[in-house]
């Protein structure tokens, strides 16, 4: 009956994905291959996301501020201070960990629209200060690191991040290691209590959990995530601009999520990539088609927002797994 | 007999919803292993009385002990991990997990407590085969017909390896020949933990309570054998009479 | 200018500020105290109502007034219009769970606002007031027109007051944000209901946003401030409680108008932002409101 025990299909599917990203590398033209590498670092930023909003229930509208305080706590010390790359990296996770315990602190106190919007002012202030701060962020300009900086000094190695190639590899190391994470903590304790809390709080309680801490927890750790996601994007492209800590990057995490399947661990990855090209694809379209309309890609998230959330709520690996593999995590 | 002392007793524990007292200093004492039936009509408290002893609610005076140790203002989630463990008047079982899961969240409660030192496996097959659900570990606990819903809520108290048991209205809704099998199981539970159990079908509470506490808008109405109950005119006038006739 | 006067003309920029707040907020606050919908897309009917309103007066010829109180009376219809399909098309059809409405109403702001950008384009243009007097003080001279807004919006409030406190239709309203079930049970359209506040609340916005077109200019990004300061206002005076709006509105509206003159905008929004943040934190049924059911 069973081809495979339960435990391990997961793994072997998870490996298989990595396995074709590394694949990808050799095969890809420029143009997607720097795509590509993008998209993995965006979707450390989901899957953090989704830790949160997909498994514990929590939906959060400030995610912006723990991606900025990678992106700046790795930026800010690289340009000013000139530290490596890979201590920056340090900072940066730091950064957004230390931001999303205090933030969970004080938000968890409320739940369901009260938390929203918790979340999302405290990401709105979050955003002001990297504009108020200008004279060491550079505001909406931002900042942009110099090239001599971006590697990694390994003993006997030296990565040049500037490089396509090294640059996807990085990107990939990083979305393994946040993939098999994410899964390993899907598949703990830890991670049915967090879906047990998303479920029925109070059952939870009555089991003996600590919920509250249960979901500092959580949200440290998808705080941790989306900071290492964009203490990474600050490096491995060189840039950090006050519009990542603005509204539209707490609600870009919330689309890819939905539209990849939320709680799914491999939904994250699979939204990034589909809305990336379904924006890049459009841009032109709408240019020939509706040519003067100077559509954004503000609008086509917006319809794919409302469309997902009217039609296609549970995004498309949710789908799959109601339907066909009822095993995916 | 004299030496033995009681595992949880209140004293003055009341408490007022607005000016509505629902629970009105009540003392209360159950023994280590006694199974203690608490009855009343509906609304005397039953359940707002458990609530603050499990920890949901917080009273509004008295005090609760259990073991000898004050837990009055103790969090519900620390109170189950003394082993009290409480299980809903409403089926409230999570109903998008696996029974497995389900099980298996009081397990590594406990086993976190160092309550249990077996696998995980074991400890969740273990309380489901006392259910008798061994063999529905793998289906969506919302998917499983009521009455094994309401003896999944038991496994999951189970689990908990409580040493009191409360059990809400546990046979609300049950078939009869699902009650009988259930008392046989609430017995064997009595072995090694102390139950306390609030119940409307008379029948149940005569057959399984060492002692049945009778509760009426809020306060002790008696306490006593069930031989004492079923003689107590006040009872009958009461509850029994109105109900049980 | 002195420190008086200066802190007079604050104030009268406050006031003005506050009573279009007013307005605005009370649209957010009817909208989720009567369907428990957060709506983030308020912000975008308020840029509609300019958006349409300039249109409008730029269709409609001769004397200012005309043009403009063409647009105080076409633009608020429309986006009544508007908004009534949104919550037929899209929020009924959610069961108003909240995570999937405020998701819904996140699509929808995106929409109208890139819809306005396409249709209306990236520029920010006037609508002329319908009259230019100057009330001369000792000290500056003072736009009337700017004081006629902060009438006209004290109007509207009592009007809409009036609505909610003395006709059948604010009865209905009531029922429905008490107990939907039983209101259903005694015959009242719920749905219809629903989408009609929805309405309106994206009217109050609208209305708001035509009295200050003249002030400042229409333009496609111009909902994202009445969005977060109506939160705040919401949130201060408690969540669907009207009193507490308009005495928020006015606090808020206030404060800002004097900060700003004083402080840098930026620094006043952080610090306005996190004590709003923490007032929810720690007084989630806000500072005047009655408990939120």
């Amino acid at each position: 009956m069973k081809p495979v025990n339960t435990p391990a299909r997961p793994l072997i599917l998870h490996g298989a994905v990595i396995a074709v990203l590394f694949a990808l590398n050799f095969l890809l033209p420029d143009y997607h291959h720097g795509v590509l590498a993008r998209v993995m670092v965006l979707a450390v930023f989901a899957m953090g996301y989704n830790l949160l909003f997909g498994y514990t229930g929590l939906l959060s509208l400030g995610h912006a501020m723990f991606f900025a305080a990678g992106l700046y706590g790795a930026a800010l010390p690289m340009v000013h201070l000139e530290w490596s790359a890979l201590s920056s990296f340090g900072t940066g996770i730091a950064a957004g960990a230390l931001l999303a315990l205090a933030v969970s602190l004080l938000a968890l106190r409320t739940t369901g629209v009260a938390f929203m919007i918790v979340t999302m002012m405290f990401a709105q202030v979050a955003y002001l200060l990297t504009l108020y701060f200008g004279e060491w962020t550079r505001g909406d300009e931002g900042l942009v690191i110099p090239q001599p900086q971006r590697h990694i000094a390994l003993p006997g190695l030296d990565l040049d991040l500037t490089s396509p190639t090294t640059r996807y590899m990085t990107a990939l190391v990083l979305f393994s290691a946040v993939l098999l994470a994410t899964l390993a903590i899907v598949r703990s304790g830890f991670g049915r209590v967090l879906v047990a809390i998303r479920e029925n709080e109070e059952r939870t309680r009555l089991l003996g959990f600590d919920v509250f801490a249960n979901k500092l927890a959580a949200v440290t750790l998808s705080g941790a995530i989306c900071a290492a996601a964009g203490a990474t994007y600050a490096i491995l492209f060189g840039y950090a601009g006050a519009t990542f800590a603005s509204i539209q990057y707490s609600i870009l995490p919330l689309l890819w999520v939905l539209l990849g399947g939320a709680a799914t661990t491999l939904g994250p990855l699979i939204g990034v990539l589909l809305m990336y090209y379904l924006v890049d694809a459009s841009g032109p379209l709408l240019e020939q088609y509706l040519p003067g309309w100077k559509l954004s890609s503000l609008g086509i998230v917006g319809v794919s927002l409302v469309l997902l959330v009217l039609f296609f709520p549970k995004g498309i690996l949710g789908t799959v797994r109601e339907r066909w593999v009822k095993w995916l995590p | 007999m004299a030496a033995v002392t009681p595992l949880l007793t209140t004293t003055g524990l009341k408490k007022v919803f607005g000016g509505l007292t629902a629970v009105d200093a009540v003392d209360f004492a159950v023994m280590p292993g006694e199974i203690r039936a608490v009855i009343g009509p509906n609304g005397a408290g039953k359940t707002t009385f458990v609530s603050l002893i499990c920890g949901r609610l917080p009273p509004s005076s008295g005090e609760i002990r259990f073991d000898g140790r004050d837990i009055t203002g103790l969090p519900a989630h620390r109170r189950v991990r003394l082993g009290i463990a409480y299980t809903f008047q409403i089926t409230s079982v999570f109903a998008n997990l696996s029974v497995y899961d389900n099980v298996a969240l009081a397990v590594q409660r406990t086993a976190a407590d160092r309550r249990w030192t077996g696998s995980l496996r074991d400890g969740v097959m273990s309380a489901l085969s006392r259910t008798g659900l061994a063999g529905r570990a793998q289906e969506r606990a919302g998917a499983l017909a009521y009455g094994h819903q309401r003896l999944l809520e038991v496994a999951m108290g189970l689990a908990l390896r409580p040493r009191l048991l409360i059990l809400d209205e546990p046979t609300q809704g049950l078939s009869d020949g699902e009650i009988e099998s259930f008392t046989d199981l609430v017995r064997e539970i009595a072995q090694d933990a102390t139950v306390l159990l609030i119940e409307h079908n008379m029948p149940v509470v005569m057959a399984l309570a060492h002692r049945i506490t009778v509760l009426d808008a809020g306060k002790v109405l008696a306490e006593g054998s069930p031989e004492e109950i079923r003689a107590n005119a006040a009872v009958q006038a009461a509850y029994l009479g109105a109900t049980a006739a | 200018m002195a420190f008086g006067p200066h802190l007079l003309l604050a104030a009268l920029e406050g006031l003005v500020t506050s009573a279009v707040l007013a307005l605005t907020a009370l649209g957010l606050s009817l909208v989720f105290g009567v369907m428990r919908v957060v709506n983030v897309a308020h912000g975008e009917f308020y840029m509609l109502g300019a958006v349409i309103a300039w249109w409008v007066a730029s269709l409609v010829g001769g004397h200012p007034a005309v043009g403009f109180l063409a647009a105080l009376v076409i633009s608020p219809l429309i986006v009544g219009v508007i908004a009534f399909a949104a919550e037929r098309l899209v929020l009924a059809r959610l069961s108003y769970s909240p995570e999937a409405t405020i998701v819904a109403t996140i699509g929808m702001l995106y929409i109208l606002q890139q819809a306005a950008l396409s249709l209306y384009g990236p520029e920010a243009r006037p609508v002329p007031p319908p009259f230019n007097y100057r009330i001369l003080l000792p000290w500056f001279g003072y736009s009337g027109y700017k004081l006629s807004v902060v009438v006209a919006s004290a109007l509207l409030l009592l009007a809409t007051w009036y609505v909610l406190a003395k006709t059948r239709i604010g009865l209905v309203m009531r029922a429905t944000q008490y107990d939907r079930e039983t209101a259903q049970a005694f015959g009242i359209p719920v749905g219809q209901v629903y989408a009609g506040v929805f309405a309106l609340g994206a009217m109050l916005a609208a209305v708001a946003a035509v009295l200050i077109v003249p002030i400042s200019q229409a333009h496609y990004l111009m909902g994202h401030d009445p969005l977060l300061l109506s939160f705040i206002v919401v949130i201060i005076g408690g969540l669907g409680s009207l009193r507490g709006t308009v005495v928020a509105a006015v606090a808020i509206g206030m404060a800002d108008g004097i900060i700003s003159v004083f402080f840098s905008p930026t620094l006043a929004k952080i610090i306005a932002t996190l004590l709003v943040a923490l007032v929810l934190v720690f007084r989630p049924q806000g500072l005047f409101g009655e408990t939120a059911r």
